[in-house]
């Protein structure tokens, strides 16, 4: 993974040293909380409901062994013994105190993290594909390019106060696992008919309020120029996006209000002013920052491993955590091992200092001192020997974190909700752990097969409900929390959003709702059909009729 | 208002002309875009030094004709969130290789100093009553620099290349 040099080390230490006198100024009440405000998000430092949260970047998903230890840390020291894993692929903490803030962004630095960016209207931590280096599909690495680009969105002198936050997104792969198209700027990895490597450039996608599926505006960019498109891209949204209205802010609404046509011919103009620039990337640049990320030192297996194969015969529980949590490795021997952060009853994406560090012990023993963090909010052990599972998963076990449900039903994505978020309008935790409580056999969540339910707590959809194949949506209404259903969204490459079924439910009805519609689709399925495959070809209308008749 | 420039609290040696005020016979003016549209060959005729104040609604290719003529350009930050001036200044340097005064007036805050200078600012209207401490604080808190713009500071990847 990336390390820092000198100038990256200085950079995040003069950040923290600066943000620690402002925290001085406020505590002094040289600085009033209207202008401290903007300086506090600018470091990752929110105000919720019962007080400050800190979101931590983890720069494109990747952590090291020692930064997780180092989060185990500040969870036991300066928060309640816990973390929350986010869907971009970051570390949050909701109780932090402020007087406390100076010393752990110096922590941070200590090992190379830090929150810049992670709030504010400005560009936030670049995300990517959490197989980037191992999948066996994948076509390029995108984790270079999260690298380049995550150095030049670092407190840039010209994006730092965008009409609204901005999003990138980077995937190496055809099968898309960063959502690339739900992003402000999402990049697709790819070779050209010459083998030359380049981007398919999305923009303006985005869920919120106002969802939208980004617009393909360019099919093949050279890597070099990737710098420069950006810069051209965010250079017509500053100028151009909507101040008038933080709701109409982002770019999706400008690409939509444009046209993406129009939208585009402005970026080809920009680019053509700036592409041969200082932001060109010279060849040795890229291959400088690919070298930090050169595959580990993998040793020669076969990929059958006879032990593995015994252990999954004799050991179920085990056989059925391998069937849902391996993915195929681009090496043989190998295996990528999906950590599930969600398990039966409890909050998705939460895990405690101890798991924090028994992971990182894991990870140094089994990976190369290395994880990744899922959008899915979980955890992934990229490569893992075929040898090694067994004695993995009986240590993940241990730590509470083997739970099989990679993919299932019981792997929603859930945004914090009303226990946690000045925002939302409904709790969407508790809801989460019901509906994991229903499904909770794993003969029942295997049987039902690949899905994706995601949940938020209200309509600026952190929980990325629209492409959930099953999203639900918590309203206000007349002061009781109201569920609204939706099916049919996908976050992958075929991307799509939800459609709202009918009228919302409460919380006992909404957890009746998502099982009646799990019956209808067991039953109408045909073989081999996911969920998503049997919606696209009935539509809903039979889940329509199961939901809203009269009961016989 | 205090203006800071090159690190020092400077006599503002501009007069503002608002609205359709009349113009002193001597000395520098600073004028907004309608004004300048209305009389534009009459302030060149001056011989004075003039300059214009953009909203952070005018972008600045409305003025890139008569760059020549002004001494001064200054943006206006309507709010601190407002950030459309930065691009105007890098386009204002980069593009339209303007070297006269970029000056930011309105909501200017010590944090946004050391963007707006990366960016192409030179002058600075702040509302704190301790300006040149202000910019003492913003040039020395961050000194690494990953984006390569019009002042030419080096980053950091060109300083690894060295």
């Amino acid at each position: 993974m990336y390390e820092y040099d000198e100038f990256d080390a200085d950079f995040v230490n003069q950040r923290a040293l600066q943000f620690g006198r402002q925290v001085q100024s406020r505590l002094s009440g040289d600085l009033t909380e209207d202008q401290f405000r903007p300086i506090r998000l600018m470091n990752g430092l929110y105000l919720q409901l019962h007080a400050y949260m800190l979101r931590i970047n983890v720069p494109y998903g990747c952590l090291g062994s020692k930064q997780m230890r180092k989060l185990a840390h500040i969870a036991r020291v300066y928060d309640k013994d816990y973390g929350h894993l986010t869907t971009r692929q970051n570390m949050q903490f909701n109780w932090i105190k402020l007087a406390d803030m100076p010393e752990i962004l110096l922590e941070l630095a200590s090992v190379e993290m830090h929150g810049i960016q992670s709030s504010g209207n400005c560009i936030r931590n670049i995300t990517a594909d959490e197989y980037a280096g191992v999948a066996a599909e994948e076509i390029e690495d995108p984790r270079v390019y999260c690298e380049i680009l995550r150095q030049w969105s670092s407190l840039h002198p010209e994006f730092s106060f965008l009409p609204r936050k901005f999003k990138i997104a980077v995937t190496g792969s055809e099968k898309d696992r960063a959502v690339v198209k739900a992003h402000d700027i999402g990049l697709r990895l790819h070779r050209n008919e010459s083998g030359q490597e380049g981007f398919e450039v999305f923009v303006g996608g985005g869920l919120g309020r106002t969802p939208f599926i980004g617009k393909s505006i360019r099919d093949f960019l050279p890597t070099e120029h990737v710098l420069s498109y950006c810069e051209a891209i965010l250079r017509v949204y500053n100028q151009l996006g909507r101040r008038d209205n933080k709701y109409k802010a982002r770019i999706k609404i400008l690409v939509h209000e444009m046209g993406s046509e129009a939208f585009s011919e402005r970026v080809e103009n920009e680019w053509a002013e700036i592409k041969d620039t200082a932001l060109a990337l010279p060849q040795a640049e890229i291959e400088r920052v690919r070298g930090f990320f050169a595959p580990p030192a993998y040793e020669t297996l076969p990929d059958q491993d006879p032990g593995f194969d015994a252990q999954r015969k004799a050991e179920p529980a085990f056989a059925l955590w391998a069937r849902q949590q391996l993915a195929r490795h681009k090496v043989s021997g190998y295996a990528i091992v999906n950590v599930s952060c969600s398990p039966v009853g409890k909050p998705p994406g939460d895990i405690s200092s101890a798991q924090m560090e028994g992971f990182a012990d894991l990870a140094d023993a089994y990976n190369f001192g290395e994880m990744r963090v899922t959008h899915n909010q979980n955890l992934v052990l990229t490569d893992v020997r075929k040898k090694d599972l067994f004695e993995l998963w009986r240590k993940l076990v241990e730590l509470g974190l083997a739970t099989s449900n990679h993919g299932l039903i019981g792997d929603t994505i859930c945004c914090p909700g009303l226990d946690y978020c000045a925002l939302a309008t409904a709790r969407s935790i508790p809801l989460a752990e019901k509906i994991s409580e229903r499904f909770a056999d794993p003969a029942k969540q295997e049987e039902i097969g690949e899905i994706y339910l995601n949940m938020s707590g209200c309509i600026n959809a952190c929980g990325h409900h629209h492409v959930g194949n099953i999203g639900i949506v918590g309203v206000d209404k007349k002061n009781t929390e109201l569920y609204q259903l939706m099916l049919g969204g996908s976050a992958e490459e075929d991307a799509s959003l939800g459609k709202i079924l009918g009228p919302g439910f409460d919380e006992d009805g909404i957890v009746d709702a998502v099982e009646n519609v799990i019956s209808t689709y067991l039953e109408m399925r045909e073989s081999g059909e996911k969920f998503i495959e049997t919606y696209r070809r009935l539509g809903p209308d039979p889940f329509k009729d199961r939901l809203y008749s009269a009961p016989a | 208002m205090p203006l800071l420039k090159n690190a020092e609290i400077i006599k503002d040696p501009y007069t503002r002309v608002e609205g359709d005020e009349p113009v002193p016979d001597h000395g520098a003016v600073l004028v907004g875009l309608a004004r300048w549209q209305t009389d534009r060959d009459a302030l060149i005729a001056r011989d004075e030094d003039v300059g214009i104040q953009l909203t952070s609604a005018d972008a600045p290719e409305l003025i890139a004709e008569d760059l020549p003529f002004l001494s001064l350009v200054a943006l206006e930050f309507p709010a601190f969130t407002d950030g459309r001036a930065y691009s105007y200044a890098r386009l204002l340097r980069e593009r339209h290789g303007y070297t006269g005064e970029v000056r930011a007036v309105g909501d200017v805050l010590i944090e946004q100093l050391h963007f707006m200078h990366r960016a192409g600012f030179d002058a600075f209207e702040l509302s704190s009553d301790q300006p040149e401490k202000d910019w003492q604080i913003a040039q020395s808190d961050m000194q690494v620099w990953y984006q390569p713009t019009g002042d030419k500071r080096p980053t950091a990847t060109q300083l690894r290349r060295r």
